[in-house]
């Protein structure tokens, strides 16, 4: 069998940056995710447009005192990924492993605080329109925040393992963009459920 | 070569199937025997057949449901079902043929072809591909279980609230309906974004994507239209589930109101009603130009067509919902816009029937399929077209006309092109050829049989019988037109039998049929059949869109390869290409059989029925063991390059 090398000279081999598949794969699982989000949104302002008999929101003005540092501490957690992703790139291991785990506790920090600002709200999952939506959406989030810890938490496992280079980091890649994703989630559900209610 | 490979010079070669190399390839691809590579293959050709044998098995249940019901309604006042029986059988038979047979069949047909006509050895995320053929058996199994218990959907395959709420319908058979609708989305979703991927990244060197045949665009289309559509369902389905369950207020009062259900329902099942006939179309495009004798008529305008079609499928959910009172100006609009979807879904009729034309039929079984299924996609668009206006859809919905409409665009433009893609592609997958002669009969049979059933109905409805009624009274005029129906259905049945007997018969005595029965144009027939398990022993790079034709038809530049291209054989590889012109960038290393997406699916499928039974404990485990299933999956390996090499780190001083 005559062989003979491709002319186009050498190829990558297995997961590189954007040439990855699983890249692809978690820009499909975000477009779903952000169609799903959307379709919670969309039925916030349904109901809120068209459910009639309930005011959204039931009693007072939601507050930023909770919500507002809280959404500040979600963006820092971004930064952290995005400052430890660049490091792995220029090969710097410790710093992925840091930036990783800045973003992890962060990540934490906002879930507490979210407990803390479910258990302030006077109205229930079950008690008005309002109150279901309130709690499905940013349980649907807060879920999404979850997992992203998880991935987060692997991603500094395998960081510390020594897994990665500079070469190597798909999965690094692949994690972080989840992570902004699921914070920008929480920017449009922000934006939907404390801030729009000020101006109707 | 170091310990993990960052990148080579792969190696071109002369490729055969009896060479060292091919069995090296046999060796490095092959699935295990028995159960064992059962269990854990991720062999797209295998999971391929199984989803087509699946929803070929839901297909006849459907069938046969069907056909209690045309028993039931033969004539009038008849008592052979109860009330409540005969809202089982509807809701079951319509969840049945709409969500676990008529999508699920295309998959199997795009799994098993996607790698065969892209020239590649497997989709871009084999173990994806296993992942969701086993949730689809899971949902399968699990809302069949509810029927079995005799707790069956029984508001219809779009199960409106309020009769779908707690109160109205206090069984568990709309939790049952809602999980399972909920676990099957899963599984159309990341097969989904499996067919999107491995149109992106899993093509051979030259398959750019004017060269793609139009199933890939077909499936690839709806697959992008699945991603943004099923969580709309998932989500109506479960925020379903929590009214009933949870007592919240998303359909129901206190500020809750059903109309939200029917707007996040359509949402996602109009464009579904696409997402069951593109790849189907796609099919017939592919297929029925193999039977004229030259390439297809208009290949751009008909992928153009299939895109917009999709999109603007988006834009017509609310022509399901014209009698329920929504306001004028939406009702226009959404009128608007389904007249002007005929136009995009009517280039690709133009188009086969120009391919005929101009054409030198061979009037196989096939052809015949392709063929019949031109007329059957005229008449069901003609009907749907006029439920698109206003004024005569408040007239004909909810009748027996819809009925007929939505069963000539099911079986006339998905079984039909389906029964002759099986047809062209039986050779393929089997080696051996269906028999002509059972063939036609059966055709034929099946032909005037769905005509006979469903072209009177369009009267029946007409008439004023309203779907979804258990029975009617004499005296209205619908009972001989319900008996010619039922009468056709019968034969529609018998041919579809003759046509199950062709597949065994054949399965077993087939004539042998060679790697190119038909003299087709594409990459799955410049293999053997049925392929090896590495599909082609080098990766062919392809010059043109009908890379066997080109001797006759003389077109694109150069000349494809298929007998010499790259070799990859250190490990599962295929290229990686780049999006749109197919140039390769990367050697990507291809996971082996595994049991991890069977785990995955059994584990997730445990917690579905825990959170029907409400079962705490099972739940948590189910939480468990998807976790550690997805920590299992996703561990980076260095066989799939997926690690850093620590003796490269250490040389660069970037590791203590």
């Amino acid at each position: 069998m005559s062989e003979q090398v491709l002319s186009e000279g050498r190829l990558p081999v297995g997961s590189v940056g954007k040439r990855a598949s699983g890249w692809w794969g978690m820009l499909c699982l975000i477009a779903t995710e952000a169609a799903l989000f959307g379709y919670l949104l969309f039925s916030y302002y349904y109901l809120a447009l068209q459910g009639g008999g309930v005011s959204f929101p039931p009693a007072e003005l939601p507050k930023f005192a909770l919500s507002g540092p809280n959404t500040a501490i979600l963006i820092a957690s971004s930064v952290a990924v995005w400052w430890g992703e660049r490091g792995v790139k220029s090969g710097n291991r410790a710093r992925l492993v840091i930036g990783l785990l800045i973003g992890l506790v962060l990540g934490a920090v906002f879930i507490g605080i979210q407990f803390l600002e479910w258990s302030n709200k006077n109205f229930t999952l079950s008690s008005t329109a309002y109150g279901s939506l309130y709690f499905t959406i940013t349980g649907f989030h807060m879920a999404h925040v979850a997992a992203g810890l998880v991935g987060l938490a692997l991603m500094a496992i395998w960081g510390g393992l020594g897994y990665f280079d500079d070469v190597r980091h798909a999965p690094i890649s692949i994690g972080a963009v989840y992570w902004h994703f699921v914070d920008v989630v929480w920017l449009t559900v922000f934006f939907t459920l404390y801030v729009t209610p000020y101006f109707w | 070569m170091s310990a993990v490979e960052y990148e080579r010079a792969p190696v071109i070669a002369d490729g055969g199937f009896e060479t060292p190399a091919a069995e090296r390839l046999e060796k490095i691809w092959e699935t295990a025997p028995g159960i064992r590579g059962w269990l854990s293959t991720v062999d797209h050709k295998k999971i391929g057949i199984r989803y087509i044998v699946t929803a070929f098995v839901f297909l006849v249940i459907g069938g046969i449901e069907a056909l209690v019901m045309r028993v039931q309604l033969a004539s009038p006042n008849n008592t052979l079902l109860t009330p409540e029986a005969y809202n089982e059988l509807f809701s079951t038979h319509g969840m049945t043929m709409i969500f676990l047979y008529a999508s699920p069949i295309l998959s199997g047909f795009s799994n098993y072809l996607f790698p065969l006509v892209l020239g590649s050895r497997d989709m871009a995320f084999p173990r994806v591909n296993a992942l969701s053929y086993w949730i689809y058996l899971a949902a399968g199994i699990f809302l069949y279980s509810s029927f079995a218990l005799g707790h069956g959907p029984n508001d219809g395959w779009f199960n409106y609230p309020p009769y779908a709420s707690r109160e109205y319908n206090p069984g568990p058979n709309i939790d049952y309906y809602s999980l399972g609708m909920i676990l099957l989305g899963i599984s159309t979703t990341v097969g989904a974004a499996n067919f999107v991927v491995t149109l992106i990244r899993a093509r051979c060197p030259g398959m750019s994507i004017n060269r793609l045949p139009i199933l890939v665009w077909g499936t690839v289309t709806v697959s992008v239209a699945n991603l943004i559509a099923v969580p709309c369902v998932s989500l109506a389905f479960f925020l379903l589930w929590l009214d009933r369950n949870y007592g919240t207020h998303f359909f129901t009062e206190s500020g809750g109101q059903p109309l939200l259900w029917q707007h996040l329902f359509w949402i996602f099942a109009h464009p579904w009603v696409y997402v069951i006939v593109l790849p189907a179309m796609g099919m017939v495009s592919d297929g029925l130009p193999v039977f004229c004798r030259r390439p297809l008529v208009g290949y751009t305008p008909v992928v153009l067509g299939t895109i917009t079609t999709m999109v603007l499928g988006f834009g017509v959910w609310m022509h399901h919902m014209f009698a329920v009172g929504v306001p004028f100006v939406s009702t226009s609009f959404f009128s608007a816009a389904s007249f002007v979807i005929t136009i995009p879904s009517a280039v690709a009729v133009f188009a086969w029937v120009a391919t005929i034309w101009t054409g030198r039929p061979v009037f196989t079984s096939a052809f015949l399929y392709f063929a019949s299924f031109i007329a059957m996609f005229v008449i069901g668009g003609v009907s749907g077209v006029m439920t698109a206006s206003v004024a005569a859809d408040l007239q004909l919905t909810d009748t027996y006309f819809v009925v007929a409409h939505l069963h000539y665009v099911l079986i006339g433009i998905n079984v039909f092109a389906v029964l002759g893609a099986l047809h062209f592609w039986f050779p393929k997958m089997t080696g051996r050829l269906m028999d002509e002669r059972l063939g036609r009969w059966a055709f034929w049979i099946i032909f005037i049989g769905f005509n006979l059933a469903f072209l009177p109905m369009h009267l029946t409805g007409l008439f004023g019988m309203p779907r979804r009624i258990y029975t009617y009274p004499e005296g209205f005029g619908w009972g001989a037109l319900n008996m010619v129906t039922s009468v056709g259905s019968f034969l529609f049945a018998i041919g579809v039998l003759l046509y199950l007997v062709n597949v065994f018969r054949s399965l077993r005595s087939g004539a042998r049929a060679g790697s190119d029965p038909w003299g087709a144009p594409t990459l799955e027939w410049a293999t053997t059949s049925p392929p090896p398990p590495y599909n082609f022993p080098v990766i062919p790079k392809v010059a043109s869109r009908h890379p066997l034709w080109e001797k006759q038809l003389g077109e694109g530049i150069g000349e494809s390869s298929v007998r010499r291209g790259l070799l990859l054989d250190h490990g599962r590889e295929i290229p990686g290409t780049s999006g749109l012109d197919g140039d390769p960038d990367v050697i990507l290393k291809m996971p082996g059989d595994t049991y991890v997406p069977f785990l995955l699916a059994v584990a997730l499928a445990a917690g579905f029925v825990g959170l029907l039974l409400q079962l705490w404990w099972l739940i948590g485990l189910s939480v468990i063991g998807c976790t550690a299933a997805v920590i299992a999956w996703l561990w980076p390996r260095a066989a799939l390059g997926q690690r850093a090499d620590r003796d490269r780190a250490r040389a660069r001083g970037t590791v203590a």
